[in-house]
C-alpha cells in the first residue's frame, strides 16, 4: 500500500527561498534526521547552498515555500524557530552589503506604513548590553521600513542573528556569523515541558523523556490517521507523541502488570498502581484518548498479526535485559520475583531469549508488517569500546536511515536506529540475516548485556543478601 | 478489544495449517460501546487492509448487525454513512470480557477488562 491521505505540497521546480533555522544546542545528532526526515514528509528535501556545520545552532536552508517551512516548524522539538533569510554576512559590512542586494519587493510586503514591527536580537555564545543592541538596530536604518514600531504585539518581526562560535573560553569581540531574517515561526519546544514525564499519569521506570519520544516519533514520519506500533509499549509513553501528531496507536507487552496496570508503582513515595494508571489513560490525560486503539499483552517473538502490511510506523525501546518467553499461570510467584528485581533501568525477567534476536525479530517484524515507505525508529544498545557501524542489524527489505548515539556512561550508550522499508517482504527474505554472513556481527554483541549490566548485576546480588539479612 | 484490532490478530500456536487460526472466535461476555469521533479519512485508510468477511463475521457474533455491503464498494472513500457505519464497527464497539477462540485448535485465549492476553506456553508456542 502507498503512504497516502498526505497532501502533496511539493511544487514542481520551485524557486527556493533561504531560511534560517535556529536550532537548540540539545541532542545535536538528533538534529539533522529529524529535519530531513520532516521536510521529506512535506514533500521536501534537506538542501543548503553551503556545508551545514552539523553542532552550529544556525543553519541556512534551502526551502521551496513558506507553508512547507511552516510544516516544519509545526512538527520539530529540535529546532526553536525559522526565518526568510534577508541577509547574512561574516562581519557587518557584509552583512549590510548582503541586505541591499536582497530584492526590494521582497520585503516591501512587510514594511509598508500601516504595519507594526519590531526587531529582535538573538546572539550565541555572547550577552550584549541594552546600548550594544540599540545601535546594532539603529544601524539598520537603511532599510526602508515605513511601519510603525510596537514591541508588544507587532505584525512582523524581525531578527538580528549573531554566532559568536561555539567555544565559551575564547569569544570573539565581533561576531563570526551575522544573519537578518523575518521571523516565520516557532518551532514545538515547548512540547518537551507539557508532555514532560514528571506531569505524566502512568509511567514505568524506562519511561522515555518527552523530548526524545518527539524526536522519535519525528524521525519515523509519523503522520495523521497512521497506524503506529509498539511491540515493547510498556506504559506506552512513545506512543503518546505519535498520537499527538494525530497517528492512531497500540502496542503490545509481555509484561500483563504492565499493561493493566497493575503492580508496584514506579515513582518514589507512591507504592501500588492508581486504578487509572494504564495506556488508555495516559492518552486521556493529553487529550489524546481518542487516537488509542489496542493494549495488548503478547511475546513480541511470537507474531499475533496476520500477514499483511498493517502498520504504518513501528516505535521502539526494547527491553536490554533478557525477556520472559512466556508466562504461565503456574509460575505467578516467580513472575513476581523476577518483576521486582527491577533496576533503574530495564527489569531483567529470566529465560534465555539472546539480546540480538530482539533485534534481529524486531527487523524481520518490520519488514513484513510495514507498508511500502514505512518506517522503524529503536533504540539500539551499545557497549561503546567494541561499536562498529557493522554490528547495527540490517534487513534486505529495510534501509538504514539514520543512525544517533546518546551516551549513557563513558561506557556505554544506545542508539537511536531509522529504518525505511523499501522492498516488499517475500517468505524468502525470512531468514536472510541469519543465512548472510553480513547480518551475523551483532551476534557477537549478545555478550552487551553482561558488561552493560554487570555493575547492576552485583547490586542486584547485594541488595538479594541484605534482604535476607 | 476494538474490532479493528480484531481483525488484525491471529491464532499462533504451534502446528496450525497455513493460514490457519483466523479469523479468532469471539465469546464475549461484556461488550461496551465507547464513543470515538469520526474521522472519515482515518477509516477509509483502514479499508484496504481489512478481511471483509472476517468483520462482518466478528459483528454478527456481538449481535451487531453491520448494515455494511457483503464487500465495500470501488466508490467507498466519497460515502460517508458507508464509512460512520465501519468507523462504528471498527473503533467504538469493544470486547471488555470474553474470550478469543482459535477456529483450528480451540485454544482460548482471554479477554480481561478490554485486554486480550495473547500469551502461549512453551508447549504451545
Amino acid at each position: 500500500m502507498r503512504r497516502g491521505g498526505w497532501p502533496d505540497m511539493a511544487v514542481a521546480a520551485p524557486a527556493l527561498c533561504r531560511y534560517l533555522l535556529l536550532l537548540a544546542q540539545e541532542h545535536l545528532e538528533f538534529r539533522l534526521p529529524e529535519i530531513t526526515s520532516l521536510l521529506s514528509l512535506y514533500g521536501g528535501q534537506f538542501s543548503s547552498q553551503q556545508e551545514i556545520h552539523v553542532n552550529s545552532p544556525f543553519w541556512i536552508l534551502n526551502i521551496p515555500s513558506e507553508e512547507m517551512a511552516r510544516g516544519l516548524m509545526k512538527r520539530t522539538v529540535c529546532a526553536k524557530s525559522i526565518f526568510e533569510l534577508w541577509g547574512h554576512g561574516r562581519s557587518s559590512g557584509e552583512l549590510y552589503a548582503s541586505l541591499k542586494s536582497y530584492p526590494v519587493d521582497k520585503m516591501l510586503p512587510y514594511l509598508q506604513s500601516d504595519s507594526t514591527y519590531k526587531i529582535h536580537i538573538h546572539t550565541f555564545n555572547k550577552t550584549l548590553t541594552q546600548a550594544e543592541k540599540i545601535k546594532k538596530i539603529d544601524a539598520l536604518e537603511f532599510l526602508p521600513f515605513n511601519g510603525k514600531v510596537n514591541l508588544k504585539n507587532p505584525e512582523h518581526v524581525f531578527w538580528i542573528l549573531e554566532d559568536y562560535g561555539m567555544d565559551p573560553n575564547n569569544v570573539p569581540e565581533e561576531p563570526i556569523d551575522l544573519y537578518f531574517g523575518r521571523w516565520i515561526a516557532d518551532g514545538q519546544r515547548e512540547l518537551i515541558e507539557s508532555y514532560s514525564v514528571k506531569k505524566r499519569h502512568f509511567i514505568g521506570n524506562t519511561s522515555m523523556d518527552a523530548c526524545l519520544s518527539f524526536i522519535m516519533a519525528n524521525h519515523g514520519r509519523v503522520k495523521p490517521n497512521d497506524v503506529v506500533f509498539d511491540p515493547f509499549v510498556g506504559t506506552g509513553g512513545l506512543l503518546i507523541s505519535s498520537a499527538h501528531f494525530g497517528a492512531y496507536v497500540c502496542g503490545t507487552d509481555i509484561d500483563y502488570n504492565t499493561i493493566h496496570g497493575l503492580g508496584k508503582a514506579s515513582r518514589k513515595n507512591q507504592k501500588w498502581r492508581g486504578p487509572d494508571e494504564n495506556i488508555r489513560a495516559n492518552l486521556r490525560q493529553y487529550g489524546l484518548e481518542k487516537y488509542y486503539l489496542d493494549a495488548l499483552v503478547s511475546d513480541s517473538s511470537k507474531t499475533i498479526w496476520r500477514k499483511g502490511m498493517l502498520f504504518d510506523v513501528i516505535i521502539t525501546d526494547p527491553p536490554y535485559g533478557i525477556r520472559e518467553a512466556t508466562r504461565r499461570t503456574g509460575s505467578q510467584k516467580e513472575t513476581v520475583k523476577s518483576a521486582e528485581r527491577s533496576t533503574e533501568n530495564h527489569i531483567f525477567i529470566s529465560s534465555s531469549y539472546h539480546l540480538s534476536d530482539i533485534f534481529f525479530d524486531l527487523l524481520k517484524f518490520a519488514a513484513e508488517y510495514l507498508v511500502m515507505g514505512g518506517r522503524l525508529v529503536y533504540w539500539l544498545p551499545i557497549y561503546r569500546p567494541e561499536y562498529t557501524e557493522e554490528i547495527i542489524p540490517r534487513h534486505p527489505c529495510l534501509k538504514l536511515i539514520s543512525n544517533c548515539e546518546q551516551m549513557l556512561s563513558s561506557q556505554t550508550s544506545r542508539r537511536l536506529i531509522t529504518m525505511e522499508k523499501v522492498k516488499e517482504f517475500k517468505d524468502q527474505d525470512q531468514n536472510s540475516y541469519s543465512l548472510d554472513g553480513q547480518y551475523m556481527p551483532y551476534k557477537g554483541h549478545n555478550s552487551f548485556r553482561e558488561k552493560y549490566f554487570s555493575g547492576v548485576t552485583k547490586r542486584i546480588a547485594k541488595e538479594e543478601k541484605d534482604n535476607q539479612k | 478489544m476494538k474490532l479493528l484490532t480484531h481483525n488484525l490478530l491471529t491464532s499462533h500456536v504451534r502446528g496450525l495449517r497455513p493460514g490457519g487460526g483466523f479469523p479468532l472466535r469471539i465469546q464475549a461476555s461484556e461488550v461496551r460501546v465507547r464513543p470515538v469521533p469520526f474521522n472519515a479519512p482515518f477509516v477509509a485508510r483502514l479499508v484496504p487492509r481489512l478481511q471483509w468477511a472476517a468483520l462482518l463475521q466478528a459483528a454478527a457474533s456481538l449481535g451487531h448487525p453491520s448494515e455494511l455491503p457483503p464487500e465495500p464498494a470501488p466508490d467507498y472513500e466519497a460515502d460517508e454513512e458507508f464509512l460512520r457505519r465501519l468507523h462504528h464497527l471498527l473503533l467504538e464497539v469493544e470486547v471488555v470480557e470474553g474470550v478469543l477462540e482459535c477456529p483450528d485448535s480451540g485454544r482460548r485465549f482471554p479477554v480481561s477488562k478490554g485486554i486480550p492476553n495473547m500469551l502461549l506456553g512453551d508447549d504451545e508456542a
